[in-house]
């Protein structure tokens, strides 16, 4: 680990400005940034830590009906806040389905935000990556990457991003309320996270200095509570990223959906709305075919970047499945296992 | 540059002066203060085996800058036996089997402990298997894990019922 | 002098009761508590960190090092290059014998696989050490690494594993098949597997003048002395090596790798105490792994289901500069009665470290494919996998012709099928489902493993108090030694076990052999049984040639020793303590050797092997696709059971790993660098506990008369051969869709 400068910043305009300056970085609960560092992937002059500043560690209920996280909260207390898993379910649920219970206690919203992409070739510093560093190339195209991006990929980059927490935000219509050099400003989580395009190595909107203070949920998100599943593909049962995830919320009216929500993760650079496929589902009554018809429209500009094309299929099946569990109602108790296909195992054997 | 920090770990007070900011609490704890009851099994948080208690929470110590804890509440494996009087997580370890090489072991009683604070397992086993997953166990003790975090969990509530009965 | 047999009466009828008691781990309190001291937890006073830079290409040299920058960062104390560093006494590259790893100790600057060791940076710090590695910046004239199992023109190694013949056959392969009603003809490939033990390997290594401390995990104590010995030109009573507490070794500490020997080296070079521990992602190349394989079984059966062919052939990889071949297809030789059996390997050269056993290496990988095979032509003559297996029962070793040693494996079918209740199978695939909708799949496998013998001593004392002494340089890497062969000591010397000071895990004490092979409790504890018989042989001479004793004239054979007292066999009322005997001859304490070995005219007469039956179930997501194993039951029957909690564990061990063989361990190799892209355990998979479900052992009884003197053989490693193909088989029992490349991805299985 390159040696740093340690800031510990007193107000959130001391943190901006402390972190304006090339080099630098915020240092939240660094569970990935301190992983980034070790592996040389990460080589700051300066961490500035913000996890002393006062006022960001609160979930507040605003006059208006939204709910406003702020950015230090750890992403256990916001699951296993009551108000919030009944009120934000698939939230919830996709929060406990990530990582580790000892990784959720110190991870922060802000940094679940921020995190990097897993994919293999921008953590192995000797591989060519064009997110790493800028036009180096993309060793991931034509290497291992079975479980690379389907959707908004482009020949400079197919990384995905990894959060669990995002697809569900996303979905939900998430504001995310940034500190800036400038002032505060707002803009919608579905504008944060960037495609790569030609600039990879750009990842969000951010400029030098942003500091994400708080997560927004509007007044709407609250209405899809009784129809809301996040649902996520792994290759072990707990402890790993989404091969593919969705989350699927519905506002059902007399049999009807007035509403649909819908993102998938795993599959893209960003936590994927699938606009498309919401407007299919509106005011269409919640049956097999719709939920086909929307997979379809949410899966069609898919494409293989590599040994990945089975990817498109199963979030196909995925979307089709947790639209299926949404509209069947948001269970009383969350599961044993959060968003895992076997989250409810138990049950007699059927030949 | 030079910091000045203080923790508490296992309920006393240490003050350092820590001389590099890139010192995390695993290897502070390990190599500084020659506390190894706690392990590095992969330095990347990816096996739990460096799990502690934080402020009353588990987490993974190696990817903790000590510097950014200055002021935190610390208890390690080291701390968690009362003298020779175990605790009921680490009894259980031992009755049930809930280990063989002994390596991950400290992380698995750390996160066991940390998990029942939680209040997130209760008595359901699937439950505990699912808490319980940020610590890989390679020799494989995982069944006499859960059976160990069941019957303490069950002596600890029996405990507090005798306390308020 | 005793005319008593000291080796084949088993140890209880002389002596006491500890073996059979499931005793808690001795070693409990001290690992539940922090206390138990693994290698990198030692600090001697002046100490160093060294951290290894390591290789980023798999073929090729370093030309350059940024030595200037690495000892321009503050706290770097010195790197060591192949240009600067202490001279061995031996180059490390030759073979001297057998059990000897060609290693890298930068004698070169030639790089052979990704991750190789390359320099080493000394400080005082592990910060400054860790920044220091990364500021070499290496710079590299690389050459295309040779990778995969079709790397370059295969040949056919001289031996495979230790010493198996790399073909074997028994009757006529080609024949059988051409009669053959039905017939298979499949090819499975298994992945490189790591071993990932949870400990780093480590070492902590002080020189005081020409003498030298290690402190470092090793599966073969005396091994890693002889190694050390003459790669550093010291005699052996120089070194004395610790290693009390393996964090796991599954065989990738057996062998010396050139990681500690490397920082032994660093201790020299800076005349100060050095500890180097390997970071998890350098544990892929210099440490060992499980070679991939590509197996191709085919196999004829007559109308019956009866066996009538089985050829096994196996290809494998080696490193490009040392031997070791995976013996995959040599799991092909014990168990089904086909009466013509071929196996066979060849290989190809890697750029890869070279592979090294790890866990049932052959048995494990091989047991995948066979069991997967079996399956294949089980349901190609439409009969049930248990019943297939019955009639093709071996009632003697197929590949030899000898009998058994013993073999209870029908009695494992019976009572495993029995608890998981197999008889409700349907014989069609994916006819099962939950009440979740999720497909419900039932698979079998059959598990064997050999009855292996090495060599040991122990030296085992009784003393004027009446105490015992027991001491031997045994390894406890896990499975229970501190317990187990202290169980075996105490019955040895007729003590409770709180009356035997049990010394192990130090390089001065009697060698036990290697702990692998699944022999270390046999040939460990035959040595402590053999010591111990011998040191109460001589107690029985002090007392029965003694006319004061109440024992005299009752001959050496006539007294049991038992509860600290030698006593009379034909009148138990008539005996004395140990103490009275030792205090009334003056002796301050009697000792006695005794050594533990194969016996080679029972391994000419009898073929030794633990078998079992392993029962599992799966459930798959049918749109999904992903899998979880639901249920394993696995029946083992492997002779003497010394401390059934810990055999279980075990078993539950080797369970759980051939559960990760099925469906979750691989090393990614990239196709184009030869670099491995998830050496770190986030993406290397192995099982989490919501992997593992409740899990079933059966122990099923079994007297061996002819495997060693205590009947035991061995159960470290058995566990996962059956396992891995009975989680497979459910898989496709489950989905109808039969995966023959491991493990099995879910995109296999989308249909």
């Amino acid at each position: 680990m390159k040696p740093f400068d340690y800031v510990r910043p007193a107000t959130v305009s001391d943190a901006v400005a402390a972190a304006a300056q090339s080099g630098a970085v915020y240092l939240a609960a660094g569970t990935n940034l301190l992983d980034l560092m070790k592996g040389g992937v990460s080589r700051p002059d300066r961490l500035v830590d913000v996890t002393h500043l006062d006022g960001l560690d609160g979930i507040e209920r605003l006059a208006d009906g939204s709910l406003r996280i702020g950015a230090l909260v750890s992403n256990a207390d916001l699951a296993h806040d009551a108000d919030f898993a009944r009120s934000y379910p698939a939230v919830a649920e996709a929060l406990l389905s990530g990582a580790s219970a000892q990784l959720r206690n110190a991870a922060t919203v802000g940094g679940n935000l921020l995190q990097r992409t897993r994919c293999a070739y921008f953590y192995d510093t000797a591989s060519r990556c064009n997110k790493r560093e800028a036009g180096s190339g993309c060793d991931a195209r034509g290497g291992e990457n079975r479980t690379h991006a389907v959707l908004g990929w482009s020949d400079s980059c197919i990384a995905t991003h990894p959060s669990d927490f995002c697809v569900p935000l996303v979905a939900l219509d998430a504001i995310v309320e940034i500190e800036g050099r400038g002032g505060r400003r707002e803009i919608a989580l579905d504008e944060l996270h960037r495609l790569p395009g030609d600039t990879p190595e750009r990842e969000s909107v951010l400029e030098p200095g942003d500091l994400i203070v708080a997560v927004r949920l509007p007044p709407a998100a609250r209405e899809f509570a009784p129809h809301a599943r996040y649902l996520k593909v792994r290759e072990r049962t707990s402890y790993a990223f989404a091969v593919v995830s969705a989350a699927a919320a519905l506002r059902i009216e007399n049999g009807k959906i007035a509403e649909a929500r819908l993102a998938l993760g795993g599959v893209a650079a960003k936590p994927w709305r699938a606009r498309a496929a919401e407007d299919v589902l509106k005011g269409v009554a919640p049956t097999a075919d719709a939920f086909q018809e929307a997979a379809w429209r949410a899966l069609t500009d898919a494409k293989p970047s590599g040994d990945n094309a089975f990817k498109i299929e199963l979030a196909r099946r995925i979307v089709v499945r947790a639209l299926t569990l949404a509209a069947a109602g948001t269970p009383a108790r969350l599961s044993a296992l959060p968003a895992s296909p076997f989250a409810s195992t138990s049950g007699a054997i059927h030949a | 540059m030079n910091h000045s920090i203080s923790l508490t770990v296992n309920g006393a007070r240490r003050d350092f002066v820590l001389d590099d900011p890139r010192v995390t609490l695993l290897d502070l704890l390990r190599e500084r203060l020659h506390l190894t009851g706690t392990k590095k099994g992969c330095d990347r948080g990816q096996c739990g085996a460096c799990t502690i208690l934080v402020d009353g929470k588990r987490i993974n110590s190696c990817l903790a800058l000590a510097i950014s804890h200055d002021g935190a509440d610390i208890l390690t494996i080291e701390g968690v036996a009362r003298g020779d009087q175990l605790h009921p997580v680490q009894a259980a370890f031992i009755a049930h089997d809930g280990f063989q090489c002994g390596f991950c072991t400290p992380g698995q009683v750390m996160s066991a402990i940390g998990m029942m604070r939680e209040g997130q397992a209760g008595n359901d086993p699937e439950r505990i298997r699912e808490c319980m997953s940020g610590n890989l166990c390679r020799c494989g003790a995982y069944a006499g894990i859960v059976d160990a975090v069941l019957d303490a969990q069950g002596r600890m509530d029996e405990s507090d019922q005798r306390r308020s009965a | 002098m005793p005319e008593l047999n000291l080796t084949s009466a088993p140890a209880h009828l002389r002596h006491g009761s500890n073996i059979g008691q499931p005793l808690t781990r001795r070693d409990g309190v001290l690992k539940v508590t922090g206390q138990a001291t693994y290698a990198a937890d030692n600090h001697p006073p002046g100490m160093l960190f060294a951290v290894i830079a390591a290789a980023s290409i798999a073929h090729g040299r370093v030309t350059s090092l940024d030595v200037a920058a690495a000892k321009r960062h503050p706290g770097v104390v010195d790197v060591m290059t192949p240009d600067h560093k202490p001279p061995l006494a031996i180059d490390p590259e030759i073979k001297t014998n057998p059990f000897v790893f060609r290693m890298e100790a930068l004698q070169s600057s030639e790089v052979r696989y990704a991750n190789q060791p390359i320099a080493v940076v000394i400080a005082e710090t592990l910060e400054a050490a860790t920044e220091g590695a990364a500021l070499l910046a290496p710079r590299y004239e690389a050459q295309p690494p040779l990778i995969g199992l079709d790397a370059g023109e295969s040949f056919v190694p001289p031996v495979v594993g230790v010493g198996n013949p790399t073909e074997n056959h028994r009757g006529d392969v080609e024949a059988g098949l051409v009669s053959a009603e039905t017939q298979i003809d499949a090819t499975y490939e298994t992945p490189p597997q790591y071993h990932n033990a949870m400990e780093p390997h480590a070492v902590v290594a002080h020189w005081d003048g020409d003498k030298l401390s290690v402190d470092m995990p090793t599966q073969g104590l005396k091994l890693s002395l002889a190694r050390i010995a003459e790669l550093f030109g010291i005699a052996h009573d120089k070194i004395h090596i610790r290693s009390p507490f393996l964090g796991g070794g599954f065989g990738s500490k057996g062998l010396m790798g050139g990681p500690p020997v490397l920082g032994i080296m660093a201790a020299k070079l800076v005349g100060r105490p050095v500890k180097l521990v390997l970071r998890r992602e350098q544990m892929y190349g210099p440490v060992g792994h499980r070679a991939p394989t590509r197996q191709r079984l085919r196999i004829g059966a007559d109308g019956e289901g009866r066996l009538t062919a089985l050829d096994h052939h196996a290809r494998t990889v080696s490193s490009t500069f040392d031997d070791f071949y995976e013996p995959a297809a040599d799991a092909s030789h014990t168990l089904y009665a086909a009466p013509a059996i071929r196996t066979s390997h060849d290989a190809v050269r890697v750029n890869t470290g070279t592979p090294l056993f790890m866990r049932a290496p052959g048995e494990a990988t091989g047991s995948i494919a066979l069991e997967s095979a079996i399956d294949e032509i089980a349901w190609t003559c439409g009969i049930d996998p248990l019943a297939f297996r019955l009639k093709n029962y071996a009632e003697v070793e197929p590949i030899t012709g000898k009998p058994f040693s013993s073999k209870a494996l029908r009695a494992c079918y019976d009572q495993g099928a029995a608890r998981f209740g197999w008889a409700k199978r349907p014989l069609q695939p994916r006819q099962m489902r939950d009440d979740a909708g999720l497909l419900v799949g039932w698979g079998m496998g059959t598990a064997t493993f050999p009855a292996l013998m090495f060599q040991a001593e122990a030296r085992a004392a009784i003393r004027r108090d009446g105490s015992g002494v027991m001491e031997i340089g045994a390894h406890d890497m896990g499975q229970g030694a501190w317990t187990a062969l202290a169980q075996i000591a105490a019955d040895a010397v007729g003590l409770d076990i709180g009356r035997v000071a049990f010394k192990a895990g130090t390089s001065d004490l009697p060698d036990a052999g290697i702990a692998g092979g699944s022999a270390h409790t046999a040939t460990a504890g035959a040595a402590i049984h053999s010591a111990g018989a011998a040191v109460i042989a001589k107690l029985a001479d002090l007392a029965t040639n003694d006319e004061r004793s109440p024992l005299f004239g009752a001959g050496n054979a006539g007294v049991i020793a038992r509860d600290g007292r030698l006593i009379r066999r034909d009148d138990e009322s008539r005996g004395e303590s140990y103490a009275e005997i030792l205090a009334r001859a003056g002796v301050a304490e009697v000792e006695a050797r005794g050594t533990g070995a194969p016996n080679p005219a029972a391994m000419e007469e009898y073929a030794m092997h633990a078998h079992g039956a392993v029962f599992a179930e799966v459930k798959v997501d049918p749109e999904l696709s992903q899998v979880r194993v639901t249920r394993m039951v696995g029946a083992f029957a492997a002779g003497r059971i010394v401390n059934p909690r810990m055999v279980q564990s075990q078993l539950f061990g080797g369970m759980i790993w051939g559960l990760s063989f099925a469906l979750h361990e691989e090393a990614v190799t990239d196709r184009r660098s030869g670099r491995i892209m998830n050496a770190n355990l986030g993406e290397y998979h192995v099982p989490v506990n919501a992997d593992v479900p409740p899990l079933d052992v059966i122990t099923v009884e079994e007297h061996d008369p002819h495997v060693n003197a205590l009947g035991i053989k061995g159960v470290g490693e058995i566990g996962i051969t059956g396992s891995a193909g009975a989680v497979a088989n459910a898989v496709w029992h489950a989905t109808g869709v039969r995966v023959r490349k491991f493990p099995i991805r879910m995109e296999e299985l989308l249909v």
